[in-house]
């Protein structure tokens, strides 16, 4: 029998999942970096939002940067730039 | 002229309140009636000269412009009775039942409005959409019994389409009349009509509730003069007009003191023919009808769908220079060119700056005119004005005022750099530059080897041609756009522009063992193939004569430091590859720009396959890879032409030996169904993991037959090679299969050997009567050839139950086409919208116009997929040969 709903986030790490891609908040300086870089503004980064599970998982605030390391069928791997925000 | 950019911020919709409308309009249409008898307009009316100016010469009497500078005057009507618009009637729906009968307050507590405000706030900040939120307050508030502010008992609205609002009061059906529903809209305080998602300085709910009707300017709805010299108004006067009558009818009852029944007609009566003036498509709203019976087009049907404002003018221009006519095939024109007729050249023409340089040669193309050949139609003097020469009467004094500064518009001379187009417009390299080759008659011709990227026939197909007009955008197109640089396709890294069908088949001809020319022949070969290349030392020498092989021949359009190897079409897959010594010379080896051993065929050179040409054009450029396209179209046409090539129903004969054994292949299969079909009515037949007894029968029965087929094909494969090779008389059918220049095995199979199993849904064939196909056969029979097994070979002819079997495959497949292109066109038109203005940055991003990142590196790997080695992003085989061979030299 089963009572109440168990929040599977406690029982799985999904950080762990395979489909699952590395995230990282970026650090104040890194993040500059790249806007630099990339001569943008935080608005033009495509965003994640602070709901997603992987951005709670690393404890990540709005406006933080994420940076998220994929597996790529064409480049072996792939970086991938993500702001969070509210909603 | 200088341009200032601006930039549109925002786009605000509201309502035009009555007040505005009356602001905006310059006239009070107050009659019915257009023009007098004498043919004016009357003041007034509908035509009235206040409302801008059509015909040409006169002036229009409110801003005293002419006719392409008076954009249009609005009128206006009075309506005697206010009516409701049909585009909000839905919106005034929700807001009558989430609102107040008494106060007009939004049926919710206070706080709860408070909520609602601030979460409409928090949307527009973040520049979300408000909808969801004020569905939601409509949800909310309608479920209210009485109002929180007043108290008083709220009572059921049946909206009933498209312009009417019942009450139900105890139980009895009250009709609120326009005026009411207004009346109730107007007590919405400004505050309440806020959280409703009105923008009150723009749009009041009330105006929702039309009492004055704007009149749009004759410009919108010009009339148009017939020959007879009977005048015809547009369908939008022809409503207006209904309006109008129908308004004064109501106002002359009114005032009259009419029954209150006959007003009440008259108000619906205008309602309907205001809300057919919005739209005449409205469900359950019989359309306003012309005289003819012909539905008129009025405001909604304007703006809607493909031939809508929008899709038709607004998306899809047409524009000027640029021509189409029916295409049809020039092997001697290279793939950049494209053959214009001549009136096609006189037509379209090219503006070119008169400078000290070219004034000569410009002027005797202004002498020559419109009408004689390479001419000009047009110059512009420096100030922009045009001056037609068609109208010009004293050439000579043109020609003196002629200096440099001025443009002349030149006809389209050969070299002319024009885009050439077929639709549909699928891919980019549905539209390339070509460069311009007049020739007589009156057809675009083009080079077959450009077939391919435009999906083009020869079967009626038409294409557009559009002169280019800037020198910005010919610079443009001559290194963007041409032909030779979209040899390669963005699609799989490979040639999609080479050989098709003869140049595959001549290919194969010309470069099989054994084919050897005299000198003379070769010379001939050459000579009308346009290549000037001294011969090589001949290979065979024979009784004292010289002979060339076809692959000698051939080799000469190869670059000379060309080597490479891989497996031709021909090819057989054998599980050991004697590459060199391939008994079937599918083996092809190239060294040093000759052809060593192996066959041409559509892997060299093919549209979508031909790997010696992506070698060519990415080892030695697109000039090249043109080249060599050019100089093997004409070799190979003319090879095909002077040898000879034709096929007819004797390439699919079978000697009896081989009818016999395909019989008793399908006999056996046959069999084997009855066998399986046993098997399974004793419960013996042993079910398939994950299928019922029945699927598997069906497995079972579908895998047989088709192994059957597959087993007739290789029969008659077999014979028709082996024939080929004893009696050494060439099967055009075959070699044409074979080489990939058109057919495939398959298709022979089916033409000599056994169409095989027909199908529906991918089944065999189950619906008709029930439990049977056609009547011919018994209930539950499922045989093979009670389910479409067709045994016979087209060749053959089909049996009249099989024929029947066939038509039913044949019809599915045509259906699927037509379903699939309008689905496929679907999804590419919304596939497009959504990503037209993404662009690559030089840095390899993906960014849209507000330069928000959508890609971090194109593709990920920054890879541009038309450079890479078939999507791969290198060929490491090749560059190792490449420097092994450099190592060994």
């Amino acid at each position: 029998m089963c009572k109440g709903v168990v929040d599977v986030r406690r029982v799985v790490d999904i950080s762990k999942h395979e489909l699952v891609p590395k995230h990282e908040v970026m650090s104040e300086e890194e993040a500059k970096e790249l806007l630099e870089r990339l001569n943008i503004t935080k608005g033009q980064l495509p965003k994640i939002l602070k709901s997603d599970p992987m951005v709670q998982k690393i404890k990540a605030k709005p406006g933080d940067i994420i940076k998220i390391t994929r597996k790529s069928p064409t480049a072996g791997t792939t970086i991938y730039y993500r702001v969070v925000v509210n909603e | 002229m200088r341009i200032i950019p601006k930039k549109v911020e925002r786009i605000k919709f509201g309502l035009l309140s009555p007040e505005m409308i009356r602001k905006l309009a310059e006239v009070k249409i107050v009659t019915a009636d257009t023009y007098d008898e004498d043919g004016y307009p009357i003041e007034g009316g509908l035509m009235d000269p206040r409302l801008g100016v059509v015909d040409p010469g006169l002036r229009c009497k409110t801003c005293g412009s002419r006719v392409g500078d008076c954009p249009g005057h609005f009128g206006r009507i009075e309506l005697a009775r206010p009516v409701i618009h049909v585009g909000y009637a839905k919106l005034i729906n929700k807001i009558l039942r989430s609102t107040c009968r008494e106060c007009g307050r939004v049926l919710l507590p206070e706080e709860k409005i408070e909520e609602f405000r601030e979460e409409l706030k928090r949307a527009r900040r973040i520049g979300k959409s408000d909808e969801p939120i004020v569905e939601e307050l409509f949800k909310q508030a309608r479920a209210s019994k009485s109002c929180p502010h007043c108290g008083a008992e709220q009572k059921e609205i049946k909206f009933e389409k498209p312009t009417t609002f019942i009450e139900v009061v105890e139980g009895r059906q009250h009709r609120l009349s326009p005026i009411e529903v207004r009346e109730r809209l107007e007590r919405i305080t400004d505050e309440d009509a806020e959280v409703m998602g009105f923008d009150v300085s723009v749009a009041r709910p009330e105006w929702m509730v039309l009492t004055v009707l704007l009149v749009p300017p004759v410009t919108v709805r010009p009339s148009i003069t017939l020959e007879s010299g009977e005048r015809s108004e547009d369908d939008l006067t022809h409503k207006l007009v209904d309006i109008i009558r129908i308004n004064q009818r109501l106002e002359e009852n009114m005032e009259a003191g009419a029954p209150q029944l006959i007003i009440e007609d008259l108000w619906e009566l205008l309602q309907y023919h205001v809300t057919t003036y919005f739209n005449n498509e409205v469900a359950g709203v019989p359309p306003a009808r012309h005289r003819s019976g012909r539905p008129l087009k009025t405001l909604a049907q304007r703006l809607k769908g493909k031939e809508g404002r929008f899709r038709s003018n607004l998306s899809g221009k047409r524009v000027n220079y640029s021509a189409r006519t029916v295409i049809s095939p020039d092997p001697n024109l290279s793939i950049n060119e494209v053959g214009v007729p001549e009136i096609i050249a006189r037509e379209l023409t090219i503006p070119e700056i008169v400078t000290p340089m070219n004034i000569e040669r410009l002027k005797k193309l202004v002498r020559n005119g419109p009408a004689k050949y390479p001419g000009a139609n047009y110059v512009e003097r420096p100030d922009g004005a045009r001056l037609s020469l068609a109208r010009v009467r004293d050439i000579d004094e043109l020609l003196e005022k002629i200096e440099p500064g001025w443009k002349v518009h030149r006809h389209l001379i050969d070299g002319d750099i024009v885009l050439f187009n077929r639709q549909p417009s699928l891919h980019r390299m549905s539209i390339m530059a070509h460069e311009v080759k007049v020739l007589p008659y009156k057809t675009f011709r083009l080079n077959l080897c450009v077939c391919p990227p435009y999906n083009a026939d020869f079967d009626g197909d038409e294409m557009n041609l559009h002169a280019i007009q800037s020198q910005e955008a010919r610079a443009e197109a001559r290194v963007l756009m041409r032909v030779q640089e979209q040899i390669l396709s963005p699609r799989f890294g490979g040639p999609i522009i080479g050989g098709i069908h003869d140049h595959i088949s001549g290919a194969y001809l010309l470069t099989l063992p054994g084919v050897r020319f005299t000198k003379e022949d070769a010379f001939h070969l050459l000579y009308a193939s346009g290549i000037k290349k001294p011969l090589p030392e001949p290979e065979i020498v024979e009784n004292g004569k010289e002979y060339y092989t076809g692959k000698q021949i051939f080799s000469l359009l190869l670059p000379e430091d060309l080597s490479l190897r891989y497996k031709a079409k021909v090819c057989r897959k054998c599980e050991v590859c004697r590459e060199e010594e391939c008994e079937y010379d599918a083996y092809v080896v190239i060294e040093n720009g000759r052809l060593k051993c192996g066959i041409m065929d559509e892997k060299s050179f093919g549209a979508f396959a031909g790997v010696l040409l992506d070698r060519i054009v990415k080892d030695y450029g697109t000039d090249a890879a043109r080249e060599f396209l050019d100089r093997v179209t004409k070799l190979v046409i003319n090879f095909i032409t002077w040898r000879g090539f034709s096929t007819g129903i004797d390439d699919e004969d079978l000697p009896e030996e081989a009818k016999e054994r395909i019989a008793e292949i399908l006999d056996d299969a046959e069999r084997n169904v009855f066998e399986l079909i046993r098997a399974y009515n004793d419960k013996i037949l042993e079910q398939l993991p994950g299928r019922t007894l029945e699927e598997t029968l069906e497995m079972r029965i579908m895998e047989v037959l088709s192994e059957a087929r597959d087993k007739t094909g290789a029969i008659a494969n077999e014979y028709l090679e082996r024939e080929e090779r004893r009696r050494r008389h060439e099967n055009s059918a075959r070699i044409m299969a074979v080489s990939g220049a058109r057919g495939s095995l398959l298709n022979l199979t089916q033409m000599a050997a056994c169409v095989g199993q027909q199908s529906v849904r991918g089944e065999r064939i189950k619906r008709g009567y029930s439990g049977r196909t056609l009547p011919h056969f018994k209930v539950g029979d499922i045989s093979a050839r009670a389910k479409g097994f067709v045994r016979s070979s087209y060749k053959q002819g089909l049996s009249p139950l099989e024929f029947f079997f066939h038509n039913m495959g044949g019809r599915e497949g045509l259906v699927d086409t037509a379903v699939r292109t309008s689905q496929s066109g679907y999804m590419q038109r919304r596939l497009i919208n959504a990503l037209q203005d993404l662009k690559v940055e030089y840095d390899h991003t993906v960014r849209d116009t507000r330069g928000v990142i959508v890609e971090f590196q194109h593709g990920e790997d920054g890879s541009d997929p038309s450079r890479t080695d078939w999507g791969k992003m290198v060929n490491v085989k090749n560059i190792v040969e490449k420097y092994a061979r450099t190592e060994a030299e």
